[in-house]
This record gives C-alpha cells, structure tokens and sequence, in this order.
C-alpha cells in the first residue's frame, strides 16, 4: 500500500512536469496551428538559466525568475524572427524550421556554457523528505513540484475562461480572420501565447534543473512525452493537456513500477523481463493508441 | 631524332614531377584519424580524448621522435557520418587511426579501415564483437574489453561482502552487457534487474522499487547524462545513506563528480585509473592536463594519454615508418610503454590484460569530492573472449 502511494505520488509529479510543456505546446499547436518542435529548447534555455543563475548568486529565487525571464525572451525572440513567418505555410516547413532551431539552441548553447552539464543545488528549504505516512518519506521537492503543477493550472483554467486574454486566445483558436476583422491585433495575440507557452516551460526549466541533469539536448528527451500528451488530452484544449499530462504521468510511474512484477509472475523469467522492459518502455504509446481508438479527437476535444 | 627528343622531353618532364611530387612526399609528416565524438551531451568525452592525445603531441606535435599530424573528425555520435570520415580518410592514404569513444560507432569505422589495410588503436570502445573471433591482427584495444569493467565490479562487490544487490541499466545492447557482465563475476543473489528505458529522465519509480526490495548494494550502469540524473535523484530520495550505489568508473566520471553536487559521495565504483593515483607519472600528467585545460582529467583523457604513449613507443621502434607494418604491429603488440595505470600488457587478442580496482567516492582534505582507491580486485585479468580469438 505504501509502495502504491508512494508510485502514485511519483506518477503525479512527472505528470505536473509534463503538464508545464504540454500546456503551452497544446496552446501553440491548437490556436496558432504551428508544430513547434523548439518547445523544448526553451525548456533546456529555462533550466541553464536558472542553474547558471543560482550558481552565481546563489538564490534558487533569483534562479527561477532568470529561468522564466530567459525562457519568455528566447521564446519571444523565436516567435519575432521565424515563427511568425510560417503561420501561413504548411506543417512541413514549421517542422523543418523549427527542427533547425534546435541543432542552433543547442549547438549555441554549448558555444555559451560549454558542453559539460551543469549543476544545480536543491535549496535547504526543498531538501530531504517528509514523512507523509509511516513508512513514507517523500522528497519534499518533488511535493513543491506537485503543488507547482496544480497552481499552474489553476492559474492557466482562470486564464483563459475568466481573463479578456483568454477569451481572444479561444476566439483566435476559433476563427483567426473573424478576430481579426473585429479589430484585434492578431499578430501581437500570437506572441503572447508564444511567450506564455514559453513561460511554462521555464517553469517546468526550473522545476527539472535541481533533480534532472542540466545538459544540452535535454529538451528532446522530454518533448516526445509532450506530444504524446497534447494527442491524448485533444489538441489545443489546456484541459485535455492536463488530463493528459495526469493519465500519462501515471501511466508510465504505474507502469514501470508494476509491470515487471505482474509479467514476471505469469510468464517464465527469460521472456519475461525482455517482454516487460519492452512493454514498459511502449507504455505510453500503448495507451495513446487505446485512447484514440475510442476518442480519435483525444479526451477533451476543442470542437467535434 | 624528333620522337627520340619528344621522348625525353617526356622523361624529362615525367622525372621532374615525379621528383615534385616525391620531395614533399619524403618530408610529409606522419596523419593520424581521430575520429571521436565532440558534439551531442556526450561530446565533452571527446574532448578529453582529443585534448589529453594533443597534450601527448607537446608543443613540437611529436609522438616520440615522429612528427605527427590529428586528423580530427566530429562523429556527432553518428555511426554513419563516422564510416563516412573514415572512408575519406582511408582515401587520403591515411593508416593509422584512434578516438572512437563509443561502441556502436566504431562497429562502423573498423571494418573500413581493416579492410584497407590500416590500423586502428582503440582508446576507449572495446566490444565484445571484436574481442573474440573477429579479433584482427591490426585493431589494438588501449583501454579495456567492455565485459571487463562490469566483471570488475562484480568482483568489487564479493570484495565489499554484497550479498543482495539489484541491478539496474538502460533497456539496450551496451545495458544488458554490463549486467551479464556483473552476474558472470558475481558471487551472491541479485533480488532483482530493473531495466530503465534509454532516454528516461525520472528515476522515482525505480528508486521507490530499490527501497522495497532493500538490498544491500545497487549496481548501475547509467552513461553521460542519464547517470547524473539517476545519481542525483538517488541521493534526493534519501537512499544513497542505506542502499550504497556501486558503478563502472564512466558512470561517475570527473565531470559527473561535478553536475550531481555531493551526489557523488559514498559511492563505489570500478576502476582501472583513477586520478588520485599514487605515482609520479600519473601526478605529472593530472597536473599537466590541469594546467592546459583548466579541468580535472577523466578516465578518457587518462586512456587517450596511454594509448598516445602506446603509438609513440611503436613509431620509435620503426623510426616513424608505418610502412613496415609488420615490424611497427609487433612494436605495439610489445606494449613497451608506461601506462599510467600500472602494469599493461596485450593478451592474445591484443585487448589489456591490467589491474582493476575498487575505489571510493569521499571528500579530500579540501573538501573535493575525489575517487579515491580502496584494493585491487583483479590483478593482470584479462577477458573473457580472449580464448576465442585465433588472430588467423
């Protein structure tokens, strides 16, 4: 039971890790229509901001407002010179563009750190564990990233059904000419979703610089999973992202945790631990194909 | 009387750029391909490869008393782009080559440079593949056999007196090696091999398995940037303090030391060198790598400084000549270099047979992580595939 408890809570802080990317790739790819492959070079951007900054002052504060600062700028930055250019074109360019944005990330940002990965200490307020139950020492950074997750969300659920912003983001994702005629600045909308979904992924930068290592390339090993999630939870709706981002984080901490032990005990040992490492690393694939299967649109669909 | 005196204007002109061409031939200095692996996260191998060979080249560019020339290529951790540099590199009339740091990528340029009859000195991939049967009279391994190290450390831990450990590495061929590797050596029970995906970030799961089953050591084997974050995330959890981390020595190198913080600490590795060894020559190089690069020298840079060593005591024994293949294989096969890391020689399939030992992660005097030795597990051990090879 404890051994559950102790997955489950694992299950939902790689889900609020998810979640941070997912929101705004979801965002991007569902209002503005650009597959935007850099999403995760504004993660890796996030988390050497914050490392290179906390390092030098030694505030994690400090840190983390570099991440979310650095993050926004690159992603602004981006959206001004190349994305904006590709609203218009096919998905095949917006993927081959921002592919090639990732080779001059990663490649610039080893020209300005160097390739040695990075450390980042975890605060004293965010170390060691707290027992939650007998038995159950839980790392208290991993509880701060749970609860970072659940305000984000909060905050991006008020966002955008309670704010004007929101309703010109939905309005945008809707029709993008009627906006438009109605007198909204399209454009300048455009780069604020950008820059918000970039935001996120400072978050989401800062969250990983502590326990993940800091290292160049750090935001590919992560984006598949982000795309995976936006399918599941229906492109373009925050919701989806985040029922998504929950499903899939659980999926593949059960998975991994389980798995094993319940192939190992019904087949022989040989064929079982190659079948089960297999299966645990398709987990999360397995569970889009099902959830297609029956919602081709994904969970939460913005329009049927 | 004319054709005769077209003839020799044709000699003439033949003899004189025959002698154009020889002159430079006779004074070109000696190439070598490094083809190695200096972008990617895992470039900064490469780099302490291709710094610690230049370091060995000096300020004059000599191996021994032979001028040489790097002819240094970035495989991009690419099998295919290496095959290609290769290739043109075998174009070149290129013969002699060294720096592939992964397996897989020097799966592709070997059989290439074999086949044109070139040589390949290994600095630091050692697959079994090439170890056993196919071993070949022209691929020397400098560094180790890769089963070797993954024995080592299952040795280390019968020395350490494990008796429940589990096991745990990435879901590939280089993974499920190193933990046959462990079981071949070790003497107690493995309660359990946990297989992690290649790419996985998040190690939680895992760990939270580790802990329920409560054995007395985890062995691990997480290259380059999936090693940091397992390393780290282990000691977040708590579990560095009861369940002590065992690893192959490249899976905590120097600059690993670094990225996890005092993550590091406590930890047991296998080793063949390390840099806090206790001899003059291995001080004199650490300390010269320090003050050329700034950085502490990982087992990279340790391996492409002997295998330099290893190329120069060959080309002296020829007088540079190459060419004299025969005499300059029997010259490398002779190992007549000083390794820094104690007694070397070549076992007959020209992979190392050397000591390996148990080291220790703890703070030094200044308050620096460091690898420290603890014993010997293995003295002169050589590997498992080299009864196979018949070197034809």
């Amino acid at each position: 039971m404890i051994f559950f408890l102790e997955q489950l809570l694992n299950g939902l802080q790689y889900g609020a890790m998810l979640f941070m990317l997912a929101s705004g790739l979801t965002l991007i790819f569902g209002i503005m229509g650009v597959i935007n492959l850099t999403h995760g070079s504004f993660y890796m951007v996030g988390a050497y901001s914050a490392a290179v900054v906390t390092a030098a002052t030694g505030s994690m504060a400090l840190g983390a407002l570099a991440a979310l600062a650095g993050a926004a700028l690159y992603g602004t930055g981006i959206e001004i010179t190349v994305i904006r250019r590709l609203y218009g074109r096919d998905h095949l360019y917006q993927v081959l563009a921002t592919f090639g944005l990732i080779l001059f990330s990663n490649e610039a940002m080893a020209m300005l750190v160097g390739r040695q990965p990075l450390f980042m200490a975890i605060p004293p307020l965010l170390a060691g564990s707290v027992r939650l139950l007998p038995g159950l020492d839980y790392p208290v950074i991993r509880l701060a990233f749970i609860a970072v997750g659940a305000l984000v969300a909060l905050g991006l659920w008020l966002l955008v059904n309670h704010t004007r912003l929101g309703m010109l983001i939905r309005a945008g994702a809707d029709d993008r000419q009627m906006v438009d005629a109605l007198g909204v600045d399209i454009g300048r909308l455009y780069t604020i979703v950008f820059a918000l979904g970039a935001v996120l992924c400072g978050i989401a930068g800062v969250m990983a610089a502590p326990l993940l290592a800091v290292e160049i390339g750090m935001g590919e090993r992560i984006l598949i999973a982000g795309f995976v999630v936006i399918v599941v939870g229906g492109v373009g709706s925050v919701r989806g992202a985040l029922a998504g981002a929950l499903l899939i984080g659980l999926v593949d901490g059960l998975g991994r945790a389980y798995l094993p032990q319940i192939i190992q005990s019904l087949l022989p040992p040989s064929i079982a631990d190659t079948l089960a490492a297999g299966l645990v690393s398709a987990s999360i694939y397995v569970i889009m194909a099902l959830v297609l299967l029956v919602r081709p649109l994904g969970l939460f669909p913005v329009r049927s | 009387m004319k054709k005769f005196g077209r003839l020799t204007a044709l000699a003439g002109i033949l003899a004189g750029s025959a002698a154009a061409f020889a002159a430079p031939a006779a004074a070109e200095d000696l190439h070598i391909g490094f083809i190695t692996t200096l972008t990617t996260p895992a470039g900064y191998l490469g780099e302490d490869a291709r710094d610690a060979f230049k370091l060995a080249l000096g300020p004059d560019g000599k191996l021994g008393r032979t001028k040489v020339i790097l002819d240094i290529e970035d495989d991009g951790l690419k099998p295919a782009n290496a095959k290609q540099q290769a290739d043109r590199l075998v174009q070149n009339g290129v013969k002699l080559y060294t720096g592939v740091i992964f397996s897989n990528v020097l799966a592709a340029v070997l059989p290439g440079v074999l086949d044109a009859g070139g040589i390949y000195v290994s600095n630091n991939a050692g697959p079994s593949t090439f170890a056993g049967e196919k071993c070949n009279p022209n691929y020397f391994v400098v560094s180790y056999q890769n089963d070797a190290f993954h024995e080592a450390a299952g040795l280390a831990a019968n020395r350490v007196g494990y008796k429940k450990v589990v096991l745990m590495a990435p879901n590939y061929q280089a993974g499920r090696d190193a933990l046959e590797g462990f079981k071949r050596a070790f003497k107690g029970e493995v309660l359990a091999e946990i297989y992690t995906k290649l790419d996985q970030t998040d190690f939680s799961v895992e760990i939270a398995r580790v802990r329920s089953a409560a054995p007395d050591a985890v062995y691990q084997f997480h290259p380059g940037g999936t090693g940091i974050n397992f390393a780290k995330q282990y000691a977040n959890a708590g579990l560095a303090r009861t369940v002590p981390m065992l690893v192959p020595s490249f899976s905590m190198d120097a600059r690993m030391v670094t990225a996890t913080g005092g993550a590091a600490e406590g930890v047991y590795a296998s080793a063949t060198w390390t840099p806090e060894r206790d001899d003059a020559d291995s001080k004199a190089f650490v300390a010269a790598f320090k003050a050329a690069y700034g950085r502490t020298p990982t087992i990279y840079a340790q391996q492409a400084w002997d295998t330099a060593q290893l190329i120069a005591s060959a080309l002296d024994a020829v007088d540079g000549d190459i060419s004299k293949t025969d005499a300059f294989r029997a010259a490398l096969r002779a190992a007549k270099f000083k390794s820094l890391r104690g007694p070397f020689s070549f076992g007959p399939n020209q992979h190392p047979v050397q000591d390996y030992y148990l080291t220790h992660f703890e703070k030094n005097a200044a308050g620096e992580i460091v690898q420290k030795y603890v014993e010997k597990v293995a003295e002169q051990r050589g590997d498992t595939y080299a009864d196979k090879c018949t070197m034809k």
